[in-house]
């Protein structure tokens, strides 16, 4: 729910970073943190345990800068991983205008991925969102790691692409960020699109700012739409 | 319902909310009266600038009512339509505005609870008829959204995150 305060002449936008535990959301929200100049950031707030466990969430709001007169400002939240704090997980999606779900590409953290991105599309249809119609990013986090999954087999099991019912977008939409793939395809006559994806190494930083740029971008698109 | 209505927040509803919060500061000798959206974003600060983060401030208020308000749904509760935190000098009281937003009232030793929870209720219930107001206004204001500045934000958003 971007809200747009003609008054002040504000808009903020309110991104969440969704994910199983230990994915990396946290990590994403602290590179931001500290690559973006001090004066285009607030504090990172972490509700944390004592183990650094994110409790409740963490946020990060980023300013964009005023932009044709509007003091522009995205405020980044984490959620808490861990599958038995769901009750605070689903508040954080209240009013959400962009979601980017990190996966962990770990083979053996792939049951783990499944879940949490089921409980994703569970919560947002409790607050009566429909994940389909919002601007959507997967980052494949950990990339390094030897026991990484191929992004093959991650794509099946996470991003198998959904039915697209509007005829204006059912056309063949190259993927802007992969060469030769596409978001929007044709199978067996029904046409499916998936949501765009970004490899990322979060704890040195890599994907991150392309995600973030990704999911930015196209949640400042649904405001002229 | 694809994902959240946004909505927009005009000069003259800004016009309204300072007039009813400076009437019920000056009543009740609060010192700060804010209103903070269920989404964590400041909507409005009259009184005492606070000293704190405001952003900051926001997204933990709006955390702190939702928790509490499923707290309340577990006992049995609908709501509970304001909460009050005590401090040895501070102190904060928050009622819930047309389910949407949330009234923030900071107060010191120069007043009482009984006085702010006495005044508080006309305050909420006049800011409960702009927020309906506002909220009832379909699509105001924000549908085409300039594209010159979806453009530029666009620019802005390479340059930052590049």
């Amino acid at each position: 729910m971007s809200m747009i305060n003609y008054a002040s002449r504000e808009i903020n936008c309110k991104l969440v970073y969704y994910g199983p535990g230990l994915g990396g959301k946290t990590t994403n929200l602290e590179f931001v943190y500290n690559k973006v100049a001090p004066g285009s950031r607030g504090k990172l707030i972490s509700l944390a345990t004592e183990t650094e466990r994110t409790l409740f969430f963490d946020f990060l709001p980023v300013d964009l800068g005023t932009i044709r007169g509007f003091k522009t400002r995205f405020h980044l939240y984490t959620v808490p991983g861990q599958v038995y704090y769901n009750a605070s997980r689903k508040l954080i999606l209240k009013g959400v205008d962009g979601v980017v779900f990190v996966a962990d590409s770990q083979v053996e953290r792939m049951e783990a991925n499944i879940e949490s991105m089921q409980n994703l599309y569970d919560n947002m249809a409790q607050h009566g969102y429909n994940l389909t119609n919002i601007p959507f990013i997967i980052q494949y986090n950990k990339r390094d790691l030897p026991n990484a999954a191929p992004i093959g087999d991650l794509q099946s099991a996470l991003n198998p692409g959904w039915e697209v019912g509007d005829p204006a977008r059912q056309k063949l939409t190259p993927d802007p960020y992969h060469e030769g793939e596409y978001l929007v395809v044709q199978q067996d006559g029904q046409w499916f699109e998936r949501a765009t994806y970004f490899e990322a190494v979060a704890m040195n930083g890599e994907g991150v700012f392309d995600t973030l740029r990704a999911v930015s971008k196209l949640v400042l698109k649904t405001l002229g739409s | 319902m694809s994902g959240a209505s946004s909505w927009s927040f005009r000069e003259e509803d800004s016009d309204r909310i300072h007039g009813i919060l400076a009437g019920f500061l000056r009543e009740s000798n609060a010192n700060t009266g804010m209103i903070v959206d269920r989404t964590g974003q400041m909507v409005a600060v009259v009184g005492e600038a606070p000293e704190f983060d405001p952003v900051a401030f926001a997204s933990l208020t709006a955390a702190d009512f939702s928790a509490n308000d499923q707290l309340a749904r577990m006992i049995g509760e609908a709501e509970f339509g304001s909460l009050f935190h005590q401090g040895e000098k501070e102190s904060m009281y928050l009622a819930d505005i047309a389910r949407r937003v949330i009234l923030v009232v900071l107060f010191d030793n120069r007043t009482t609870l009984g006085l702010v929870k006495l005044r508080v209720r006309a305050a909420v219930g006049e800011l409960n008829k702009v927020f309906a107001d506002m909220f009832d206004r379909k699509g105001s204001g924000q549908s085409g959204f300039e594209a010159e500045y979806l453009g530029e934000a666009e620019d802005e958003i390479d340059k930052l995150f590049g």
